[in-house]
C-alpha cells in the first residue's frame, strides 16, 4: 500500500529523517512509535505530501506521490492538533469538506455516534479540545478510503469516546483497510495494533508484532519493551 | 481552485473588515464629492488617496489573511487538492473581495452623483481599474512575504517596510538620483524607474489619462513624450500586468516547495 525508500528530511540543521525505508502492506493496523522529535509526524506528513522530502521516494498504491495529488483521495488523515478555522460552524465545515472531496452520507452516522448533534450550529472556536477532536474524527472517517492515517487520535477524548473510537477502528480494519496510527498511550497501541514500527533517530529501529518486540528486548510487557529500547539507545 | 476561491471569499465577506473597508471608501467618496462639488476634481483628489492607501490595505490584508487562515490551509493541504489551487484560490479570494469593496464603496456615491452623465466616467473607470491592479499586486506581494516568513511579526514588518519603500522612500531615492545626475540624459533612467514601482506607474498612468500637464512632473512628461498618451497607457498596463503575474508565479513556485 505504502512504500518509502531512502527518505531524508532536514529542517535547518536538524536531521529529522535520515534514510528511512518502510513498506506497509495491505490491511491491518500499524502503530508508528518513537520518542518525541523522532520524526513520526514528519514521516506521516511526507506521505501526505505536506512535507516535501529532501531525498527519497514514496509510493502510495503503486503511484509515486510527487506526480499528482489525486492519491490523497485514497487517504483519510486525522491531523494531530485539530486547528480549524474558528469562525466556521461545525455543520459548515463538514459540508465544506464534503464539497471539496466527495459527497457522503456517513457523516450523519458518525455525528450520531460521537453525540455531536448539539454542537452542529456552534462555531469551531467555541468548542472544547475534546469536542474538536470528535469533529476531527468525523471529518476523517466519513470518507471510505482504503488508507487511514491517525496522528494522536486519542488526544482529549473522554473514556466513552475512546471506546467508540476503538470500535470504529476495528470496524474499518475488518473492511480490509490499512490504518497507520501514532500515539503516546501505550495501552491503546498494545490493544489495537497488529504491527509496531519503531522510529529512532530518523530510521526504522524495529518493525514487527508486539510479541516479536517482547522477545527481542527480553521484556515481559510492552511498555517495558519500549522503555528498554529507549534506555539502551540513550543511556 | 474555484471552490477554494468561493470559501475564502465567503469567509472574508463575513468578516467585519470587509465592511469597514467598504464603509471607509463610501464615506471617502461622499466627503470628496461634497467638498469638491465637481466630479473631475474629486477624481484627482481620489487618485492621490487611492495610490497610497490601496497598496497599504492590500499588503496588510494579504499578510493578515495568510497568517489567520493557516489552520484552514493545513486542513486543505491534506485533501486531494493541488497546492497551487489552494494558494491561488486564497489569494484571489482576498484580492477580489478587497477590489469589490473598493469598486462598490467608491462607485456608489459617484454613480448617485451623476457619473453616467458626466465626462469624467472614463477617468473614474481608469481610477478603479488602477485601484484593482494595485490591490492584485500588493496582495500578491503580501502573500509572497507571508509564504517566505513563518514568523508573523517578521512577516508584518517586511510587508509594512515594502509598502513604505514603494510608497515613500522610492520616490525620495528616485528624486535624489535625478538631481545627482542632472547633467546626464535621464529619460531612460526615469522611464525604467517608473516601471519598477507599481505605485509610480499607476500615478503616471492616471495623470496621462487625465492629461493635466501641471501635475505630470518630469517622469510623466517624459512618458508622454516617449510613448504618446495612448501608447503610454498600453505600455503602463502591460507593466502593471507583469507586476501581477510575476509575484503570482512566485506564489505558485514557493508554495510547491514549502513544508507544513
Amino acid at each position: 500500500m505504502v512504500t518509502i525508500q531512502g527518505l531524508h528530511k532536514k529542517f535547518g540543521k536538524n536531521h529529522v529523517l535520515s534514510g528511512l525505508d518502510l513498506s506497509i502492506g495491505a490491511g491491518g493496523i500499524f502503530a508508528i512509535l518513537g520518542p518525541n522529535g523522532s520524526g513520526k509526524t514528519t514521516l506521516i506528513k511526507s506521505v501526505l505530501g505536506m512535507v516535501i522530502p529532501d531525498k527519497g521516494e514514496i509510493t502510495v498504491l503503486g503511484k509515486n506521490i510527487t506526480q499528482n495529488s489525486d492519491y490523497r483521495h485514497q487517504i483519510d488523515y486525522l491531523p494531530q492538533i485539530a486547528n480549524f478555522p474558528s469562525n466556521l460552524k461545525v455543520r459548515e465545515l463538514i459540508k465544506m469538506i464534503k464539497d471539496l472531496r466527495k459527497s457522503t452520507k456517513e457523516d450523519e452516522r458518525l455525528i450520531e455516534l460521537f453525540k455531536l448533534t448539539p454542537f452542529l450550529d456552534k462555531k469551531l472556536g467555541q468548542l472544547s479540545g475534546g469536542t474538536k477532536q470528535k469533529v476531527n474524527l468525523v471529518l476523517t472517517f466519513m470518507f471510505d478510503s482504503p488508507i487511514i492515517i491517525l496522528d494522536e487520535p486519542t488526544s482529549g477524548l473522554d473514556p466513552i469516546s475512546m471506546l467508540r473510537l476503538k470500535d470504529l477502528i476495528q470496524v474499518e480494519k475488518e473492511k480490509g483497510k490499512t490504518i497507520l496510527i501514532t500515539s503516546h498511550i501505550m495501552s491503546f497501541v498494545e490493544e489495537i495494533s497488529d504491527e509496531i514500527v519503531f522510529i529512532l533517530e530518523g530510521k526504522i529501529y524495529f518493525k514487527g508484532t508486539i510479541s516479536e518486540l517482547k522477545t527481542k528486548t527480553n521484556q515481559p510487557d510492552f511498555e517495558h519493551a519500549i522503555a528498554s529500547i529507549l534506555t539502551d539507545n540513550h543511556a | 481552485m474555484l471552490k477554494i476561491l468561493k470559501y475564502s471569499f465567503y469567509d472574508l465577506m463575513r468578516s467585519r473588515w470587509s465592511y469597514v473597508y467598504f464603509a471607509f471608501y463610501l464615506l471617502l467618496g461622499i466627503v470628496l464629492l461634497f467638498l469638491n462639488n465637481d466630479l473631475s476634481k474629486a477624481v484627482i483628489t481620489l487618485m492621490n488617496v487611492i495610490i497610497i492607501l490601496v497598496p497599504l490595505i492590500g499588503t496588510i490584508f494579504g499578510v493578515m489573511y495568510y497568517y489567520n487562515s493557516k489552520e484552514f490551509t493545513e486542513l486543505l493541504l491534506a485533501q486531494p487538492l493541488k497546492r497551487s489551487s489552494i494558494f491561488l484560490g486564497q489569494y484571489l479570494g482576498v484580492a477580489i473581495s478587497l477590489s469589490m469593496s473598493l469598486i462598490l464603496g467608491l462607485g456608489l456615491p459617484f454613480v448617485f452623483y451623476g457619473l453616467f452623465e458626466s465626462s469624467a466616467i472614463w477617468d473614474f473607470s481608469l481610477l478603479l481599474i488602477t485601484g484593482t491592479f494595485l490591490t492584485l499586486i500588493f496582495t500578491a506581494l503580501a502573500f509572497n512575504i507571508a509564504l517566505s516568513n513563518e514568523n508573523k511579526i517578521k512577516g508584518f514588518g517586511y510587508a509594512i517596510l515594502l509598502w513604505l519603500f514603494l510608497a515613500v522612500i522610492y520616490d525620495g531615492i528616485f528624486l535624489l538620483v535625478l538631481i545627482g545626475f542632472e547633467e546626464y540624459p535621464l529619460d531612460k533612467v526615469s522611464l525604467i524607474g517608473t516601471m519598477l514601482n507599481p505605485i509610480d506607474l499607476s500615478r503616471t498612468l492616471i495623470l496621462l489619462k487625465l492629461d493635466i500637464s501641471a501635475l505630470l512632473g518630469y517622469t510623466g512628461a517624459i512618458f508622454k513624450q516617449f510613448f504618446g498618451t495612448n501608447y503610454g497607457l498600453i505600455v503602463s498596463f502591460i507593466a502593471l500586468s507583469l507586476w501581477v503575474i510575476v509575484p503570482v508565479l512566485r506564489i505558485v513556485y514557493k508554495s510547491k516547495k514549502k513544508d507544513f
